[in-house]
Parts: C-alpha cells; structure tokens; sequence
C-alpha cells in the first residue's frame, strides 16, 4: 500500500438555511482554503472527486453546476458519488494507490433547507415495503433508539449526556450549528419530539461545505510538516431491509473497524470522531468499536467530565451540524486537523450513510509525530 | 396457513404494478451571482461578471471562473444588443413553446460579454436567420419589469451591418 495522507481541511460554519449562496458558492471558498492550506494550485491536484446528492438540492446534476468551483477546464481527472464526501474519499484513497497521480481533492456539499429533509430522505428507502409509508429518517431513528433502550443496553439518562457533551465541545467550535451549553437534567426535562428520542437527541437540519487535500508519500512531507496518515480505511455495508437488521448492533462498523486496523486488539487513540447523527448512534457505534460508553467517574456517563480513554467527537460531532453528505467527510476532516495540529498522534475517524447505520466508513489516522 | 394457499399463489395474477407517488417540495436559491444578474434586469440593465484572472465577462456572474477556480464577480454592465453566434429554428409544437412555430432561437454575444446568452428573435422570417445577425432586445413595460430574462420579450434586427465572423469566432 502507499502511504497517503489527508493535508488539508476546509469547512464552512454549518447553518440552518443559507439564502446567500448556491452550490459552486458554497464550495468555491472551501476548496480556495483547502488548497490553499495545502500549497497546491488547483492546476496541480492529481485527482477530484465530490461527495453530494441530487435529491437534497431537487435538480439532476447538481455536482456538475459546483465543478466550476473546481476549475475543470481545461478538463480535470474528475469524479464524483451521491454519497457523503467520505466515500469519496475512499475512492480518491483508492485512485492514490495507483500510484501516477500524487494529490486529491476531495470536497462535499449540502443543502438540506432547500426541500423537506424528512420527505427527501424518505427516497433513499425501497420503494415498495418502507417508501410508501413514508417511514421518515427521525421515525426510524426513534425505533431503532427504542430497540436499544429495550435491549437494558442504554437509558435515556445517558442519550442526554451524549448530547449534553456534544453541545459542550460544540461550544469551542465556530463551524457548528447547535452551540449553546445544556446540562443532562434540563435536556431530559424536555418532550419527545419522537418518543424516545428528544430534539437533542436528533442532528439540527444543516447547510454547508467541507474540503479535504490527500497527498501521497513524499509529497505529503513536503507540503505539509505533520501529514495526517490514513493507515487504514474501509467501509461495509448492511442490508437495506430495516428489518433483516438487528438495529442495536453495528456489525459493519466493526467489520470496517477490524480491516481498517481499528479492531479489539489496536493500539489506543488520542481522539475519535464518530458520524452520529442521533445520540443512541453513537453508543452503538462505541460499542461496535470497543470504546467504552462509560467513562469511569462516579456516574458512570461519559459526560465529558474527566477520566480516561480517547476524546470523542471534540468538534461537537453531526449532533452539532449535519449538513447531508458534508457530515462525514467532516469527521475525517475534523480529526486529521486536530493531529496536524499537533492534538494527538492517533485518531479514529467514522462516517456513516442511509438509515439506522446502515453503511459505515473507519479511518485510522495517525501522524509521524513531528512538531505541528 | 392453509393447505390450498400455494396453489392460489399460483393461479393469482402477477402483480405488475405499485403505484408508488412522489411529490417533492423545493426552495431553490438564486445565490448571490445569478441574484445580481435577475436583480439588473427587473431594472432594464444587463449586469454580468467579470472573472478578476482572465477578464472574461460572464452572463450571469458566477460563483465561480470554470477556467480560474475564483470568482467571476467584478459587475459589469453590457449593452442591450449583440450578435448572434448560433441559432437554430424550432418547428415542432410543445406545451411551453412561447410561440406557434416556426420561431428562431438564438445564442447572443451582446456587446460587452464574453459568454452568449439564450434567447429569441422575432420579426424576420425563419429563413433569414443567420450567424453574425445584429440584434437589438425588446423589452417589457416598466410595470412588467421583473427579476427574470422575461423583462426581455425577444430580440429584433438592430438595422445595423451583420458582424464579421472574427468578431465572434472566440465566443462560439
Ligand atoms: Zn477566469
């Protein structure tokens, strides 16, 4: 395998409805940034690929109308998924190790508040048994928290401190939406918005942009002094059947978590960022990783109050801005700035797409430890 | 279950069809660019863009120079009558037509951009449609005027002399 690294990360701050700017708007600026933190002109990326989806903006080929942003005339090596910017980056990871091309751009967009986010979701669902119910993303959500509420595997109590602490980290980042600091006992005062699940319990309904530069081998060291190495990454996928699911388990996480070297036996990490769009997702996810959903002090919630393990979701996580496949690649994006930065040396990143977990990414990213 | 259920299974007709209805809601936003753009024309101008790296003017501006990566957003105001770079005729009736046909639809270089825009011309027969053609547009009524490129109606003649085809080979 070649070594490739993520070098640079670009985000706008995430907003409920952004009446400004349209799509090559939203991600010209993300793009200028991240190249620009990079030391690339955009005649010098090797590969781009972009992460976004038709159905969030309500008109066929949206992501050709943001190419602009990217300069492709004369014509670029180009591609594109409707998926989030992390499998994106897969692809553009994967392109890397082909080994004639040196550089990726990798960027990701949406704009929720441009239609009904629920009913639009509610399109990613087979159209026979589940679309025509009209079975919308909170609705199912809300079973599968249920589901592990039943499964005496987590209480309500400790969903608020998952969001609780979400808010908290968010507070420290200017790029997320929901910022303002809420204690467990005040969350839990609050009605269901869909029983179990409380609006905290739920992502806010976000715009925005984000950018990633990946570089390989020796390039990565030039450009940048701390290269955030990606020493493994894979993604697996569940069936899209709800009900061929057991909905408290993750098992494609762990899956994608064991081959990206992220499995029982790895060496501990500095910070992890996980894709949890809902709060019970993410102790799903923990669980499915091996990271403990108690963090050892008196109250036995991982409330961000002290004790031991990784740091997780310091940007906040999707709890505190979810802009549709923009949400993901932030993770990665989010945890390879803060090694570059010199905040740890090892991190796992995690993105996630469809309903209920359905198809997860695992990044394990670790930097060489030189000065940031 | 029944024993005879397979045999109904069987005999049933194949289902061959689920209506499946999908109806989607969308607020599209102009963005700040093409805002500019609709803005200046409920205000009988034509205001593009011009790209601050290779000076190409765009109709509209836009967010981004497909050749320079920055935005194409100095304004500048272009006249209200060009050429025509291309042009084709349209003799097949459709729902949204604006016109019986046959009427002629056009690409416009107007003096002052670097990027044709789309319209018609009225006012000569299908014929006589041809490239380099002068053209002048023909704007609504004040109280018509709106943010859309229907405060133009169409384009006519302009009387003046066809342009030289040089004049508009880099526009094509
Ligand atoms: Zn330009």
């Amino acid at each position: 395998m070649r070594d490739v690294a993520i070098i640079a990360f670009a985000q706008l701050p995430a907003v409920r409805r952004d009446t400004e700017r349209e799509e090559v708007e939203l991600v010209q600026p993300v793009v200028t940034a991240a190249l620009a933190q990079a030391g690339l002109d955009r005649r010098d990326v090797g590969f781009t690929i972009s992460g976004s989806c038709d159905y969030l903006l309500g008109r066929p080929f949206s992501f050709v109308a943001a190419l602009d942003a990217v300069a492709p005339w004369p014509p670029i090596a180009e591609s594109h998924v409707e998926m989030d910017g992390a499998w994106a980056l897969y692809e553009a990871w994967a392109r890397l190790q082909c080994g004639d091309v040196d550089t990726a751009l990798i960027y990701a967009y949406g704009k929720s508040s441009l239609g009904e986010l629920p009913d639009v979701l509610v399109q990613q669902l087979d159209p026979y048994y589940l679309a025509p119910l009209g079975a919308d993303a909170i609705s199912l959500a809300a079973l599968q928290a249920r589901a592990l509420l039943d499964s005496g595997r987590a209480d309500e109590r400790r969903l608020a401190a998952v969001a609780a602490r979400s808010r908290r980290a968010a507070a420290a980042n200017p790029c997320a939406q929901r910022r303002s600091r809420r204690e467990v006992d005040e969350l839990l005062a609050e009605p269901y918005l869909v029983a179990p699940l409380r609006k905290h319990d739920c992502p806010p309904i976000s715009d925005g942009a984000c950018a990633v530069v990946l570089a390989a081998g020796d390039v990565a060291r030039r450009l940048v002094p701390r290269p955030a190495w990606i020493r493994g990454i894979d993604h697996r996928i569940e069936p899209h059947q709800l009900g061929h699911r057991d909905l408290t388990r993750s098992p494609s996480t762990a899956e994608a978590a064991a081959r990206a070297g992220a499995g029982p036996d790895a060496a501990p990490f500095d910070l992890v960022e996980l894709h949890a769009p809902f709060s019970h997702q993410e102790l799903i996810l923990r669980d499915a990783l091996g990271l403990p959903t108690d963090d050892g002090t008196a109250d036995g919630i991982d409330d961000g109050d002290g004790g031991d393990g990784p740091a997780i979701n310091p940007s906040g996580g999707a709890l505190a801005a979810n802009p549709m496949m923009v949400a993901g690649l932030t993770r990665l994006g989010e945890a390879a700035a803060r090694l570059m930065a010199g905040d740890g040396r090892r991190a796992l990143a995690h993105a996630t797409s469809g309903p209920c977990l359905q198809q997860n990414l695992v990044c394990v990213l670790e930097t060489d430890g030189g000065a940031p | 279950m029944s024993d005879d259920a397979p045999d109904a299974a069987a005999t049933a007709a194949p289902v061959t069809m689920v209506p499946s209805h999908v109806r989607l809601t969308y607020t599209v936003t102009a963005g700040r660019h093409l805002s500019s753009y609709l803005r200046a024309l409920a205000d009988r101008r034509i205001v593009g863009g011009r790209c601050p790296v290779c000076t190409k003017v765009y109709l509209p501006a836009r967010g981004a120079c497909p050749t320079c990566g920055v935005p194409a957003d100095q304004p500048v105001e272009v006249a209200d009558r060009g050429t025509v770079t291309t042009f084709c005729v349209i003799r097949i009736p459709f729902e949204a037509a604006p016109f019986p046909p046959p009427y002629v639809a056009v690409a416009i270089l107007l003096d002052g951009a670097d990027m044709p825009i789309f319209h018609l011309v009225r006012g000569i027969a299908p014929e006589e449609a041809r490239m380099g053609m002068r053209v002048q547009a023909r704007w609504v009524a004040d109280d018509q005027l709106g943010p859309t490129l229907a405060s133009i109606r169409w384009f006519e003649l302009s009387g003046e002399p066809d342009a030289a085809y040089e004049t508009y080979a880099n526009h094509l």
